[in-house]
């Protein structure tokens, strides 16, 4: 009785530490796999419209003539043709500086929240909260409005005298820029001010009393010490950024695509789905190198502690 | 304490740190309070005081943490109070030891040296005399958190030591050990203190530790100095009830002074007598206290002749074992309580005052310390 019991209780242990990767299981790595046997295929136009497909009923021999069907030959594809290529690069690019940029706005903003009065706080923290209680595909819209040609950013510049003819905003990596920065500053700012808060006043104390003016304490002490915030914020910002569909097809120029753009034009306008899964995959192996990066420098913080 | 060190005893001795008149207000509570203090080269000086007493407040004033309201903050006759922290040439000990987690222990001892610009040799050198002072030669690449609290302790006194500062200022350095190896790291700090010459505040809550390692101490109480004197002077000479009190154990007789050609009288509610050696003078009527000290007090089971002084009788309601001391409470007659101490140099089988028994105790008059405040 006892021991049934007890290994009960031991199960119920095991299948609660197996919950989230039965959740990854299902929800990732079979996906992932389904992907990557497209990737593996050849277009037709069929349906499904790739080709081969997996006919269980043939047995042995439909599972052979499957796995002869499938090749890396997309792959080869991907290589061929610049528009991949640059739409890699261009996704980098802009995810890599609004990363940056984030950083850099982010920073004073949770240093400041950190800073206030503890009555203050909560406020402030809802504050940045706030956006995300309206739908996100909203306020990309809003930013139609206020960048379009007689939009508030130009009648504003105008009636500030910065301008006198409107300045096209919309359509141009400026405008994907505007958006991108301000739909993830919340990304940004949550961790690093749990970070800020996290940060003990008297190791800045202390840095002042050793004879270290303020500006340089920042650089000493707090950046160090906030780094796993900045590494958190900046890859809860640089990754999504990356795969980014939404703002550039709204706000940026058809003449450069983001990756998700390229993707979704395979998938949806040319129906190719091969392709468009290598683009998936590819894109999945070019994220493992900053995701690796981050619990490098993770482990070493905690090993910090 | 080295013999003959008594610089507050001499008119002509500059202070290294004078306190002339300082206040501070938070809001409406009053942190420090119209405070004067002069503080000598080479002391090793206590701040002492329950919490919430301005003597933190005052120690971080002196470290330019803090902005007095009013009055001045002298270092070697030099006005700080408008000088940041980071050009004054005091060093500060953090209660929490504010140790910086990412540093290794050489460049936690160094961070303060590297401010400086000194060249590289001269900080690898003073930082290993640190090192040595504090006897962490081989611990020099750990980082904080692999060492112990002790360890990290010496740690932070050897980065407030490493810049040879004029004034090192120590916030409850010991508080976060326990008690054992507290007792021991005070007499550390003393050897220390006198070895470098360097002067030390310390802040403390312990009056223990106060007395143990300080040449002087300043007794606080809600932003004002109570007293200062050596431990002796305000151990066997307090100044007022409070100081009394809050300083060791005391019993206070409370009376009203009476008119007496021998020495110092009291009268208490009751009629008895009590009298004192002090000749001071005091005014005939007015309410005093006469405090004694439980281990002055004379414990015995059988009356005293009949004439004897200053002699009260009750019974023993409590025994506290303490191992060295024993400590009796006694009922007197009329429901007061006393404490007496006696040292237990006789080892016994069998204790011979146990609870319930009548026991008689007196003092010598100059046991009795007259109190008016």
């Amino acid at each position: 009785m006892k021991s049934r019991s007890a290994r009960n209780r031991l199960s119920g242990r095991w299948l609660i530490a197996a919950l989230p990767y039965l959740w990854l299981i299902a929800f990732f790595f079979l996906p992932f796999l389904i992907v990557l046997k497209i990737s593996l295929s050849q277009t037709v136009i069929a349906q499904p419209p790739y080709t081969p497909t997996l006919d269980l009923a043939a047995g042995w021999a439909g599972l052979k003539a499957f796995l002869e069907g499938l090749s890396f030959s997309t792959y080869g594809l991907l290589a061929q043709d610049d528009i991949y290529l640059l739409s890699y690069l261009k996704s980098l690019q802009i995810a890599a500086l609004s990363t940056l940029v984030l950083i850099a706005i982010g920073l004073p903003i949770a240093y400041g929240m950190a800073r206030a009065p503890s009555r203050a706080q909560p406020i402030l923290l809802v504050a940045v909260i706030l956006p995300f209680w309206t739908s996100f595909l909203i306020r990309v819209y809003a930013w139609i409005n206020i960048l379009q040609r007689d939009g508030l950013l130009n009648d504003a510049l105008r009636a500030l005298g910065l301008i006198e003819e409107p300045v096209a905003w919309l359509a141009s990596d400026t405008a994907v820029y505007i958006g991108i920065i301000y739909s993830y500053l919340p990304f940004m700012v949550l961790p690093l001010y749990a970070n800020f808060q996290k940060l003990d006043e008297s190791l800045l104390e202390a840095a002042a009393d050793l004879g270290c003016p303020r500006w340089k304490t920042f650089f000493l002490v707090t950046l160090p010490l906030v780094m796993p915030g900045i590494a958190a914020g900046a890859l809860l910002c640089f990754i999504p950024i990356i795969g980014e569909f939404v703002i550039p097809d709204l706000l940026g120029s058809s003449r450069t695509l983001m990756i998700g753009q390229t993707l979704w034009t395979e998938f949806f306008a040319n129906r190719d789905w091969p392709v468009a899964s290598a683009i998936a995959v590819v894109l999945l192996a070019l994220l493992v190198v900053p995701i690796a990066f981050y619990e490098n420098v993770h482990s070493r913080q905690i090993e910090g502690r | 304490m080295r013999r003959g060190f008594t610089p507050w005893a001499d008119p002509n001795a500059k202070p290294v740190v004078r306190f002339d008149g300082v206040s501070k207000r938070y809001g409406s509570t009053i942190a420090v309070e119209g405070l004067s203090l002069d503080i000598y080269a080479g002391e090793f000086f206590a701040l002492l005081g329950p919490s919430g007493c301005g003597k933190t407040t005052l120690l971080r004033m002196l470290a330019g943490f803090e902005t007095p309201d009013d009055g001045r903050v002298l270092l070697a006759g030099e006005d700080i109070v408008g000088l940041p922290p980071y050009r004054r040439p005091v060093n500060m000990m953090f209660q929490s030891y504010a140790l910086f987690p990412h540093l290794s222990v050489f460049n936690n001892i160094a961070f303060g040296l590297k401010q400086d610009r000194l060249p590289k040799a001269e900080i690898a050198e003073q930082v290993g005399k640190m090192l040595q002072l504090v006897r962490l030669e081989s611990l020099a690449d750990r980082k904080p958190h692999q060492l112990s609290g002790g360890e990290r302790q010496r740690v932070a006194l050897a980065r407030s030591l490493a810049k040879r500062p004029k004034v090192l200022l120590l916030d409850e350095p010991l508080a976060a050990l326990d008690k054992k190896l507290r007792e021991e790291t005070q007499f550390e700090l003393m050897e220390l203190q006198s070895r470098l010459g360097t002067t030390f505040v310390i802040v403390t809550h312990d009056q223990e530790e106060a007395m143990t390692v300080a040449h002087r101490m300043a007794v606080m109480n809600r932003g004002r100095i109570a007293q200062v004197g050596t431990p002796q002077q305000i151990y066997e000479q307090p100044n007022s009830r409070w100081v009394a009190e809050f300083v060791g154990d005391v019993n206070l007789i409370e009376g009203t002074l009476a008119a007496s050609a021998d020495g110092v009288v009291l009268e208490d509610a009751q009629g008895r007598r009590f009298q004192a050696g002090a000749g001071a003078k005091v005014q005939p009527g007015a309410p005093a206290a006469f405090a004694v000290r439980p281990e002055k007090l004379r414990l015995a089971l059988t009356p005293p002749p009949a004439n004897a002084l200053n002699t009260v009788s009750g019974r023993v309601v409590d025994i506290g074992y303490l191992g060295d001391i024993s400590v009796y409470k006694v009922r007197l007659d009329d429901g007061a309580t006393m404490k007496a101490s006696v040292t237990n140099a006789v080892r016994l089988a069998e204790r011979p005052i146990g609870w319930q028994d009548r026991v008689w105790l007196s003092f010598a008059p100059d046991a009795a310390v007259l109190l008016t405040v």
